[in-house]
């Protein structure tokens, strides 16, 4: 309870300290204009559709291409872990093209896919991938071996050793990956929204975009917090439980707290 | 409780060497060595005498250079059911809680029903008395706790042969005397065949019905002693405490660095 009070309290003094600045810095409100404006633009937004709409289709679009990125990345990052030939050649591969911002893929996607939906998966995919790939083999390959001893000798081996030890051992790591991953997906698919116009859907990236074209400012702010907001709600909402679950059972997360 | 008389052990003429890029270390040396069913035998010497090998092969987790080793005369050709192995980590998988744990064997015995299972589990939780803690999860365990967890999860699946490779060393002595405690009671009452190593003379008196006296460089077995003081035996008796003086002035008689000491 106290937690939420000094929560709150932090965002309002942050909602104030904004408010005080557009009335005594004299700035135009072209360039920021003051809190009211911009919850005025999101209570209205919400009240028509519009944000509410581009957030299902912007929500959509992550959620298919973050599952897919997922699907793809753990499978390739289980193989790069068993296999040195794929962690030389895999593996090298994800890791460089992890270093690459995942807004520069938007140029070929657009080549490639024209403007489609097709485009927009394909950024997120390839911004997802890299990352999943990197956290599932370094997570698999860091497993004390003494487990995959235990399990040896009570006859757990192939398909049951993996099941039941190594996917759960490398947990904590797969996790990490996973929330990386989303982390990427997300700053994805919002640079592509922002730079392909597309008649399928109508994303919040665009309406950012289309902010900045008719300079409503309040509108951009507007739209950015709502991004932010989705991805606290999502970070949250789908990984604070997994990572709760893993603390209990690890015994992990009581030393800096 | 019906007694089988299985968990045979013979070991005949093996040798080991570990071989990396810097050196090549001769681990063991024509070693022969059999167990009876039923029989606890300590595997006693200093560092680098190649006993943990030795039960790493037992186990089957290692392949001998040369020699053979075979359980109730079938060659041992790598890790079984039968022979399960308690290591001086506890190993517990931190994503099962104690119950999970000592389930972990089960799982994929066919022969058991879900049920049955689920019972083999808590007399073995029992066994070692830890029923209360069964929903606990393993960083909620002190040490030796989890050494009985890591007991019961052994001997759960039932195996003929238990291999504890100085499952007591990372112990306080407390703790670790009332385990010889616990683990007497259950050998009695279990009739395993167990293969335990250390390196602790005291302990091996302690438990075994014979101790394998080895030195190193190479692994060689040097001499046995045959302990045939009373049952339940006390870490801190004047007999054991003789006999474990004996067997540690042959140690040193076998290996001259230690008798340089």
């Amino acid at each position: 309870m106290k937690r939420a009070l000094v929560v709150i309290a932090f965002f309002a003094g942050l909602v104030l300290l904004w408010k005080i600045a557009t009335m005594v810095m004299g700035w135009s409100p072209l360039l920021l204009p003051p809190p009211e404006a911009v919850g005025r633009y999101i209570w209205e937004a919400l009240l028509d559709g519009t944000l509410i709409s581009a957030s299902i289709v912007t929500v959509k679009r992550l959620l298919i291409g973050y599952f897919i990125g997922v699907v793809i990345g753990m499978g390739l990052g289980l193989m790069v872990s068993t296999s040195d030939l794929f962690e030389s050649t895999v593996g090298a591969l994800a890791l460089g093209l992890q270093t690459l911002p995942s807004v520069c893929w938007v140029p070929l996607a657009l080549l490639w896919f024209g403007q489609t939906e097709g485009a927009m998966l394909f950024v997120v995919i390839m911004g997802t991938v890299g990352s999943v790939i990197i956290a599932t083999s370094n997570g698999t390959r860091s497993i004390p071996p003494i487990y995959a001893r235990v399990a040896r000798t009570m006859g757990s081996e192939g398909f049951d050793k993996w099941t039941r030890v190594i996917l759960p051992a490398a947990l904590p790591f797969l996790v990490t990956g996973m929330k990386q991953g989303w982390a990427f997906a997300w700053r994805s698919l919002m640079a592509a929204e922002v730079y392909v116009t597309i008649l399928t859907g109508f994303g919040l990236g665009h309406l950012l975009e289309y902010g900045r074209e008719l300079s409503a400012m309040d509108q951009v702010i507007g739209v950015m917090i709502v991004i932010v907001v989705i991805g606290l709600v999502t970070d949250k909402g789908l990984f604070a439980p997994l990572e709760r679950f893993m603390h209990r059972r690890w015994g992990t997360g009581a030393a800096v707290s | 409780m019906t007694v089988d008389f299985t968990g045979q052990l013979a070991v005949e003429g093996v040798s080991k060497w570990f071989r990396t890029s810097r050196a090549t270390v001769h681990a063991l040396d024509d070693v022969t060595l059999t167990v009876q069913p039923g029989e606890f035998l300590c595997l006693v010497g200093p560092s680098g005498c190649g006993k943990s090998t030795l039960l790493d092969i037992i186990a089957g987790l290692a392949v001998p250079d040369s020699g053979k080793v075979s359980a109730d005369g079938q060659p041992v050709e790598g890790p079984g059911r039968h022979r399960l192995v308690m290591f001086q980590e506890s190993a517990l998988f931190p994503w099962l809680d104690v119950f999970g744990n000592v389930m972990f064997g089960l799982k994929r015995e066919q022969s058991l029903t879900a049920e049955q299972k689920r019972q083999v589990a808590e007399q073995h939780l029992e066994l070692v008395g830890l029923t209360k803690f069964k929903k606990a999860y393993t960083h909620e365990l002190s040490g030796g706790m989890k050494q009985r967890v890591a007991l019961a999860r052994s001997l759960a699946p039932d195996p003929r042969v238990l291999l504890m490779d100085e499952p007591f060393a990372a112990l306080d002595a407390l703790t670790r005397e009332r385990l010889y405690g616990d683990l007497q009671e259950i050998w009695r009452t279990k009739r395993k065949t167990i293969v335990l190593v250390t390196h602790n003379v005291r302990e091996a008196v302690c438990l075994a019905d014979r101790v394998i006296l080895m030195s190193p460089h190479p692994g060689r077995i040097r001499e046995e002693f045959r302990v045939d003081l009373p049952r339940p035996r006390d870490i801190n008796s004047t007999m054991l405490a003789e006999m474990a003086q004996e067997i540690t002035a042959a140690l040193k008689t076998h290996d001259p660095e230690l008798g340089r000491e």
